[in-house]
């Protein structure tokens, strides 16, 4: 598989010892994690293991109980959420949680907001600056949802669209917030084979297009092994092992954590 | 391939937020002055310090008998619902023309000529009682099914602006001539006022006497609202966590579709506790008519908005929860009434409301946070 | 006669709906020149069927009340529609800060034309020096992170308290330079002249919005982050407690001229067709250009979905103080406006029972749709006065209960037939938003329902 990062490359983000209780709960323990730049890192475990409140915590939902998470060298922890996406983390929903009454369009065109240009006076007193940037912007958007064949569409309701369009808009929407890293949170559930290759494509071509670090909860096995060039594994919280997708394949922990104790071949 | 490490020492992020000695500071002064005045207070004039506490007492017994039909409502549909006050004051009113215009309190002296007294007058207010509860009953069912019911799968707002009409429907449609009038009315007791005083012993205040200067007062119905809430409290706690019906209840407020899964009847399920909270809230309506005696058609909004705001306080869902914010509210209105100005009685309650939200949005007795998706 | 009536109600309810369906389509056109003619036309022919020519007026005293009552009432719903509708925070303090703006207000002119100028310069200062230190401590507090609100909250309320009473310091200090030139009401000074008393009506009604603009955010600062309908309880609270403290404002707040429950009078009525229309057209373009502009649609996206807003780089709980504060602001002005017109506040009028008008009128017009909230704010003052009328001439002392039955069975069967409202989410014209898009893309096809 081709790579794009290199040990030499950038580390983009850095987690250590990231740790979240709930009450009594550890959700997450001991959680560590280094991205390069390029990388499309795999993060895989049953449901429960703890692998979105991960997710959470790198994009400020949940304040973790300890641990820090470095990103591009700043520590971002605590940080509210928006400040976070707006250094460049975007990420999309396990359950996708698009606008739903908005357009295609202003779904995009909200991710847009941070860095739309312009000021409030200038909304409100439609300075020239306004027209402008707002018709710059809408432009962008549109090109932008060219890329991923959604512009035909782009004056349908959110939620009256079909679920794998819901998707793409999804992740439309993710890189309209300008990201370096991007987390993917079950982008694969509920797709036929088909939408699943062509999904893998989808993921290739982003990063390629718009120079990403991806991070991608999958539970689809096809999809992990296929594009994922590391995979770190979690199981109650804690990570059980880290590879190359053979390595994972092959490795008895993880056989174990997925199928149980006593089975020795993958299957 | 790298394993685990071992787990080192962590950084506790939530104790390092910035400034929030300031905000607790804050809270801390606003304690300290609440307890100074109370404290001077209690201090300068135990007596009426005394007094202030019971009449506190009886106003929570009440709000806790409001409260109750809230909290278990919010606890299973997640709806403020409204016009629980106005079936507290349909209770009233029910309870009103029992007495006033058909004299049922005085039925079994008619029936049975030979009656003792005592006997009569308890077993014709209790019938009078369970009369308006059984009126708010089948008010509160027809509500559910009228108004509620078809926007169950509609967003929480709707279902609450439809609350919010079907409390404005109750006052206004009560405030017509022909149904309750809007006056304010002088509510006849099904039973003599027997006050006692206690100075150096508990005495009898002698009918057309006055209560000697520094005593503290009491009447047979502060006793009863005591009584009769704290019956109410115990009765709910069986029903919650013997019965089977209550076992439903505790299943759908924790997640109704489960619980249609596991095969209850969500819907008679909901009906039910509408009943029983209604069924409260007429009781409460009845004490609370006998206590302050003089009820009009918009008495239930603010002891109603009142008695949420102490299952609030308790934590929402929680039934011990409810007597206690109920309590709390009661003394924070009788010492705001007694000490700061009769008019801020609702701000305080308000203040509280917020206070409480802010610095513990759960409620005194709710569950910590669970995890969302 | 009562069919006439009643006709002639239906009639005016469709004449109004035709005249601002008129005017946001003149303001569509992208000719500057037709938007200026359009406006000025609007107010024309307002102003001219007012006028009394020859002993003949088109709309009488009553319709014009209606008229005034309907544009106040038109601020009030869309900064209500603001907050709910377009921000989803279910607020029910929309009438006390119109009752804040309304008693601000009056309180600045009445005393100015009774020879007194610290209602204006106290509230001009606190307006001026408080934004300023409001500001400040947001600037201050953006140097740390992760700020617990109650903390923030009571650096803003300490900032707060510290410059009020600046202001009224201030205020008393610089008041003897301006009562000589104030006069008395039996000889008014040169700053009482009609012409200053509107520019001070003016100020007044402006400082009136930004006062109602400064205390929700204080109060919406710490009670923004609690859930929707904790949300809607804390703000019913607050008005519960705005109206207790205007029936106690001779006792408990130290306004004498208020007089309490008895109700304010002498207020002048300073309010002309003129300003009436000025507000309100100044209102509504505020609001679409706000809407249609990128802080706009994260408001909505704030509605639509907290998480999602939070990982699209929106500040959430800044975007919802903003339009509580905007809101606010435009009930504050609405209340101002409405005190100039009727002369005469009563605590009564800001019982938060008819604080439930607005979003009766929020909910009918649509949430989310601004044409329905100026369409359903004429349309229901119109509607209510005439069937209030009707009825009265009918059953007497009764027909206000009466009304207030029908209220609710509308608004229940509005939820249960349709719950988006009259309007939905149409908008008309001008109201619509410009459109960006000029490269001709294909139509738009229907969902389908195959894979990507």
């Amino acid at each position: 598989m081709e790579t794009s990062a290199t040990s030499t490359s950038p580390t983009v983000l850095e987690i250590r010892g990231l740790t979240k209780f709930f009450g009594g709960l550890a959700a997450v323990r001991n959680f560590d994690l280094t991205l390069k730049h390029g990388e499309l890192v795999g993060l895989i475990g049953p449901n429960g293991a703890g692998k979105t409140t991960v997710f959470n915590m790198i994009t400020g939902l949940y304040v973790p109980t300890s641990g820090e998470i470095f990103f591009n060298g700043t520590n971002i922890v605590g940080l509210e959420p928006h400040e976070i996406t707006r250094m460049g983390i975007a990420r999309t929903f396990q359950n996708i949680r698009l606008f739903p009454n908005l357009t295609v369009l202003d779904n995009v065109r909200i991710a847009y907001h941070p860095h739309c240009g312009y000021t409030l006076s200038d909304g409100l007193l439609r300075t020239s600056r306004f027209n402008i940037k707002e018709k710059e912007l809408t432009e962008q958007a549109l090109d932008f949802l060219s890329i991923f064949q959604l512009d035909r569409i782009y004056n349908e309701t959110a939620k009256n669209l079909p679920y794998g369009e819901q998707r793409r808009v999804e992740i439309a929407r993710a890189l309209a917030c300008n990201p370096k890293l991007l987390l993917l949170d079950e982008p694969a559930a509920g797709m036929n084979p088909r939408e699943i290759i062509e999904l893998m494509d989808l993921i290739h071509f982003i990063r390629e297009r718009f120079n990403l670090t991806i991070l991608l909860i999958e539970h689809q096995m096809r999809v992990v092994m296929g594009i994922c060039e590391w995979i770190t594994v979690m199981d109650f919280g804690q990570v059980i092992a880290r590879g190359t997708p053979k390595e994972i394949q092959e490795n008895p922990l993880v056989i174990e954590a997925y199928l149980g104790k006593g089975v020795t071949h993958a299957a | 391939m790298q394993t685990a490490q071992a787990p080192s020492t962590p950084v506790i992020y939530q104790q390092r937020q910035p400034l929030i000695w300031v905000g607790r500071g804050f809270f801390i002064l606003l304690g300290l002055v609440v307890a100074y005045i109370l404290g001077t207070n209690l201090i300068k004039n135990p007596t009426l310090f005394a007094q202030i506490f019971i009449s506190g007492l009886q106003l929570g017994f009440v709000y806790a008998m409001i409260a109750l039909g809230y909290t278990m409502v919010y606890g299973i549909v997640k709806l403020i619902n409204f016009a629980h006050g106005d079936v507290f004051m349909v209770g009233a009113f029910a309870s009103y023309y029992a007495v006033a215009k058909y004299r049922l309190h005085q039925w079994p002296a008619s029936a049975f000529p030979g009656i003792n007294p005592t006997l009569s007058v308890l077993i014709g207010s209790i019938t009078v009682i369970l009369l308006s509860m059984l009126v708010c009953v089948i008010l509160a069912i027809t509500i559910e099914r009228v108004a509620y019911k078809p926007l169950r799968d509609a967003p929480r707002i709707s279902a609450l602006i439809t609350a919010i009409g079907v409390s404005f429907f109750l006052e206004f449609y009560g405030a017509l001539n022909f149904v309750f009038s809007p006056r304010f009315i002088p509510y006849e007791r099904p039973f003599e006022v027997v006050a006692w005083y206690i100075k150096n012993g508990i005495h009898l205040v002698m009918p057309g006497q006055q209560a000697p200067e520094n005593s503290v007062t009491f009447s047979n119905i502060f006793l009863i609202i005591i009584g009769v809430s704290v019956l109410i409290q115990l009765f709910l706690q069986y029903l919650v966590r013997r019965t089977k019906i209550g076992i439903a209840m505790r299943a759908c407020s924790y997640d109704r579709q489960a619980a249609r899964l596991m095969g209850i009847d969500v819907d008679r399920v909901i009906s039910f506790t509408f009943a029983v909270g209604a069924a409260f809230a007429g009781a409460g309506g009845v004490l609370y008519a006998i206590a302050y005696s003089l009820i009009w058609t918009q008495l239930g909004i603010l002891p109603g908005l009142k008695a949420f705001v102490a299952a609030v306080l308790g934590g929402i869902g929680s039934i011990p929860g409810a007597l206690v914010g109920a309590l709390i509210m009661g003394q924070a209105e009788a010492m705001t009434m007694g000490y700061i100005s009769t008019p801020m009685r609702d701000a305080v309650a308000f203040t509280i409301l917020i206070i409480v939200l802010l610095l513990r949005p759960t409620g005194i007795f709710g569950e910590p946070e669970k995890e969302k998706a | 006669m009562e069919l006439g009536f009643l006709l002639g109600s239906l009639v005016k309810i469709i004449a109004i709906i035709a005249y601002l369906y008129g005017l946001m389509w003149l303001l569509a056109r992208p000719s500057i020149w037709i938007k200026i003619a359009g406006l000025v036309g609007a107010f024309g022919i307002v102003q001219l069927a007012l006028t009394d020519i020859n002993g003949f007026r088109l709309l009488n005293n009553f319709d014009s009340g209606l008229l005034f009552q309907a544009s106040a009432m038109t601020m009030v719903a869309l900064g209500l529609n603001l907050i709910y509708g377009f921000n989803g925070q279910f607020s029910l303090g929309q009438w006390g800060f119109y009752g804040i703006g309304a008693y601000a207000a009056a309180d600045i002119t009445y005393r100015w034309i009774n020879g007194d100028a610290r209602g204006l310069l106290v509230l001009g200062l606190g307006a001026l020096i408080g934004t300023l230190t409001l500001l400040g401590i947001n600037k201050w507090l953006q140097r740390f992170r992760g700020i617990p609100v109650l903390s923030s909250f009571t650096l803003y309320l300490i900032g707060a308290l510290i410059t009020g009473a600046a202001a009224v310091y201030l205020g008393n200090q610089l008041n003897p330079l301006l009562t000589p030139l104030l006069g008395s009401v039996a000889e008014p000074g040169p700053l009482n002249s009609p012409v200053a008393q509107q520019v001070i009506y003016f100020l007044a009604v402006i400082l009136a919005g930004i006062f109602a603009a400064q205390i929700s955010f204080l109060f919406g600062l710490p009670v923004l982050t609690l859930g929707s309908d904790y949300f809607g309880i804390a703000t019913l609270g607050f008005t519960i407690v705005v109206n207790t403290l205007m029936i106690n404002s001779d006792t408990i707040l130290p306004f004498p001229e208020m007089k309490g429950g008895r109700g304010m009078i002498g207020i002048p009525k300073l309010t002309t067709w003129f300003s009436a229309f000025f507000f309100m057209m100044a209102v509504i373009i505020i609001m679409r250009n706000l809407v249609h502009s990128s802080t706009g649609r994260s408001i909505v996206a704030v509605r639509e979905d907290e998480i999602a807003a939070k990982a699209m780089g929106i500040d959430v709980a800044g975007a919802k103080l903003m339009s509580f504060v905007v809101g606010s602001f435009f009930a504050g002005i609405g209340g101002a406006v409405y005190a100039h017109y009727i002369g005469f506040l009563s605590p009564g009028t800001f019982n938060f029972l008819a604080g439930f008008n607005p979003l009766i009128i929020v909910v009918f017009g649509g949430l989310g749709s601004m044409t329905g909230t100026i369409a359903a704010s004429f349309g229901w003052i119109f509607f209510l006065e005439g069937m209030l009328r009707v009825l009265l001439s009918q059953m007497g002392t009764e027909a206000p209960t009466w009304r207030f039955v029908l209220y609710p069975i509308t608004l229940l069967l509005l939820m249960l037939i349709r719950p988006q409202g009259l309007f939905g989410s149409i908008e008309w014209g001008f109201l619509k938003g410009p459109e960006f898009i000029t490269a001709p893309r294909q139509q738009p096809e229907p969902a389908h329902k195959s894979a990507i």
